[in-house]
């Protein structure tokens, strides 16, 4: 405000009137990065750095508690012959295949029920209130669940004539274990972002397929579906990337047992770290996951035509 | 304070200002690390009675979960933040020695004339390499057998039979007999009737831990006991997981599951073990080390007993294992560190642990106040003191790369007891692996 008092004094120059231009857009670019300033800070102290710290490490044999060795490329091309790498890359595969579809599938169809049928705040609470459960907590309570011998669920299997099952406790069942506790616990955030994703949908789509004689299930595929693209693609990016950095669950229920069942690629990246003390491997195998998502993110985001909406 | 005084007039007075120092040290604080948290409370009390005789100084225990433990303690390490002293263990002892960060108290145990012979036979020389003292003895372990008196009796054995069980990798020996007296089905059949069904099992006689690498509880005890030996030596470079014998062993504790039925197989046992089972009577014994003591009293709500493990062909046998405390080589005050060290492994100490009844002190005098603890609580702990006396021990392997080698056998292991292909090829492939380590 001050400028505009000020410039038609100073008016009679060009060039001043152009700095007092430039000083009002450099005033307001600075309020800008005063407001971002907060958050990057935070991205670059607690994702930035220690991103370019673990590219340093990644090139160095280091054990913790001596100085680190230079290695150059030493770390990735053992890497490519480790097939305990290449098994935890398939475990990983195996848990995102289980996980993803299913609580994707379910979370769409928990929020267009909750949209279309029963518009209700407590049963929108109920289906998100796994999801405020901390993962460690999730882990320990279906750890007793599922326990083979003493677990409710064992009970109840029993209950209906079903024999026991070992679940977390069985090299071919620990991993499918795991990814159905991350669907018990992530469905309802899901839902909840699908169901964001239906209120941006305008009614009256609905109103004229209705007048034209459309059902529910050819609304759901022709207006609900392409319309929740951008969020759908929102859901997949960060459930996948999640999905692929799984390991509190693994850590409390299996700690990658048993007989390396559950060693997803987190949990070969923690046992080299800190259990068998080769940050240099580990950093190696993280900056691997780390390219490997953001390439998986890229194809993701030009699928999905992300940053488009069918709206406009 | 008195305490501490007349033990200084006692030594020479060339040490007497080493004595003092940690006293006049004003406002030292010693950070005191440790993974048990049944222990901390006991430890507490010792730590009280130090500071008590020790004005000016602090002792800080921290306690954290075993795995978290050593995570803590290795970034400790490299980001100067490791507590003064810590509990150490064997398996991370060569790691440690050989980057350096335990601090050498052969020195300080010269000057304060410190008896390492006060510590039951083997545990101090566990922590000697090189002719150096790394830690002072703290505590030790044996295996045993607890059981579910009533079971026992019910199948009609006595504890005297109990005590004296017999067993080989071949027919498993009276030991298997009494197995199958006390394994139940679904139709209350035993598991020495006819027409006992083993895939439908209600009472299992046997149950153990998901096994480790070395199987301290699960499986060392009847593989040493047939004549097994895991490593050629302390510190040496070869393990002999390729055994016919233990391939042997292990194939009879993977049948006694899979095919007999008398033992819950390792899909059954989670990761809480088999002492929730035990409380919950659907298992009648289960091979346990002596840490293991407050967790069955606290959580058993029935008679129950120690019982000594069976006697193989050479003989009973059980690993032995003691945990030492050691000082972090970048401490600040060493000199309280080792006050506090040294009181830890005193008399005084090892007793006041020992009366909690929590381990067993690496102080002899400390283990009979252990024992006296236990049977005040009607609980009978020689079967742990038995072996430990015998001189029917074997160490827990002290190897270089022991966390990667730990991490292998433990794979194979599981493998072969869950049925997962031949137990001779499995072993001796991962054996291989392991020898490659070195």
């Amino acid at each position: 405000m001050t400028d505009r008092h000020r410039s038609p004094l100073s008016g009679t120059s060009r060039t001043a009137s152009g700095t007092s231009r430039a000083a009002r857009k450099w005033r307001e670019a600075l309020t800008g990065y005063a407001f971002v300033a907060p958050a990057f800070v935070g991205f670059a102290v607690f994702y930035l750095l220690p991103t370019v710290r673990a590219m340093q490490i990644s090139l160095t044999d280091w054990n913790l508690l001596r100085a680190p060795r230079f290695v150059g490329l030493a770390n990735f091309e053992r890497l490519l012959h480790d097939d305990k790498f290449w098994h935890s890359c398939e475990v990983t595969l195996a848990y995102v295949l289980y996980n993803i579809p299913l609580q994707t599938a379910l979370g769409l169809a928990l929020a267009v029920l909750s949209d279309r049928l029963a518009r209700s705040v407590i049963l929108r609470a109920l289906i998100i209130s796994p999801y405020l459960i901390s993962n460690v907590v999730s882990g320990l309570i279906w750890l007793f669940m599922l326990d083979p011998l003493l677990g409710l669920t064992n009970a109840w299997l029993v209950a209906v004539g079903l024999p026991h099952q070992p679940f977390l406790a069985s090299p071919d069942q620990a991993i499918i274990s795991v990814a159905g506790i991350s669907i018990w616990r992530h469905t309802g955030l899901t839902a909840l972002l699908f169901y964001a994703g239906l209120q941006s949908i305008p009614k009256h789509l609905y109103e004229a397929a209705r007048l034209e004689g459309a059902g529910e299930w050819l609304m759901f595929r022709r207006i609900t579906l392409p319309l929740l693209r951008p969020v759908m693609a929102f859901v997949l990016v960060t459930t996948i990337i999640g999905s692929f950095q799984v390991f509190d669950v693994i850590a409390v229920t299996t700690s990658g047992g048993p007989a390396d069942a559950s060693r997803v690629i987190l949990w070969f990246i923690y046992e080299n770290a800190f259990q068998f003390n080769k940050m240099g491997y580990a950093s190696a195998v993280s900056i691997l996951l780390f390219l490997v998502l953001i390439l998986i993110t890229l194809v993701q985001m030009r699928l999905l035509r992300a940053d488009q909406s069918d709206l406009d | 304070m008195r305490k501490l005084l007349a033990a200084s007039l006692a030594v020479t007075t060339a040490i007497v200002p080493m004595m003092l120092a940690p006293a006049k040290a004003a406002d030292a604080t010693v950070s005191y690390w440790m993974w048990d948290g049944n222990q901390a409370p006991v430890y507490r009390q010792c730590a009280d009675k130090f500071e008590a005789a020790n004005p000016g100084v602090k002792v800080q225990i921290t306690q954290d979960g075993w795995d978290n433990y050593w995570t803590k303690l290795t970034t400790g390490f490299t980001s100067a933040t490791a507590p003064d002293v810590f509990v150490n263990h064997i398996s991370r002892f060569p790691e440690f020695l050989a980057n350096g960060v335990m601090e050498d108290l052969t020195a300080r145990i010269a000057a304060d004339k410190v008896d390492m012979s006060a510590y039951l036979p083997g545990l101090a020389d566990s922590w000697n390499k090189g002719a150096k003292q790394w830690g002072l003895p703290k505590d030790w372990d044996t295996i045993a057998i607890f059981y579910n008196k009533k079971m026992v009796a019910d199948a009609g054995i006595t504890d005297e039979q109990l005590a004296n069980l017999d067993w080989n990798p071949n027919d498993g020996g009276t030991f298997e007999k009494a197995l199958a007296k006390l394994t139940v089905d679904a139709k209350g059949k035993h598991g020495d009737q006819p027409g006992f069904d083993p895939k439908n099992v209600a009472v299992y006689a046997w149950s153990y831990d998901p096994p480790d690498g070395f199987g301290q509880q699960e499986f060392s005890h009847f593989a040493a006991s047939a004549g097994f030996q895991a490593v050629d030596k302390p510190w040496g470079t070869k393990y002999f997981y390729d055994s016919p014998i233990l391939a042997k062993t292990l194939t009879w504790l993977r049948d006694l599951s899979i095919v007999k039925g008398f033992s819950t197989n390792g899909e059954q046992v989670g990761r809480l073990g088999p002492s929730p089972l035990f409380a919950a009577g659907k298992i009648a014994m289960a091979p346990q080390g002596s840490w293991m003591l407050s967790t069955y009293r606290d959580n058993a709500k029935f008679a129950w007993g120690v019982a000594p493990l069976p006697k193989g062909p050479e003989g009973r046998k059980s690993m032995f294992n003691g945990l030492a405390d050691s000082i972090w080589s970048g401490s600040k005050n060493k000199d309280a560190a080792w006050a506090w060290v040294k009181y830890l492994g005193s008399s005084e100490c090892q007793t006041i642990v020992g009366k909690a009844g929590v381990v067993f002190p690496a102080r002899p005098e400390a283990v009979d106040a252990a024992v006296k603890a236990h049977q005040a609580k009607g609980i009978d702990v020689s079967a742990f003191t038995l072996v430990a006396k015998a001189g029917s021990t074997f160490p827990y392997p002290i190897m270089d790369h022991g966390s990667e080698a730990y991490a292998i056998l433990k794979t194979a292991v599981t493998n072969v007891l869950l049925n997962q292909g031949d137990p001779a090829k499995i072993l001796k492939d991962a054996n291989d692996e392991v020898n490659k380590l070195f």
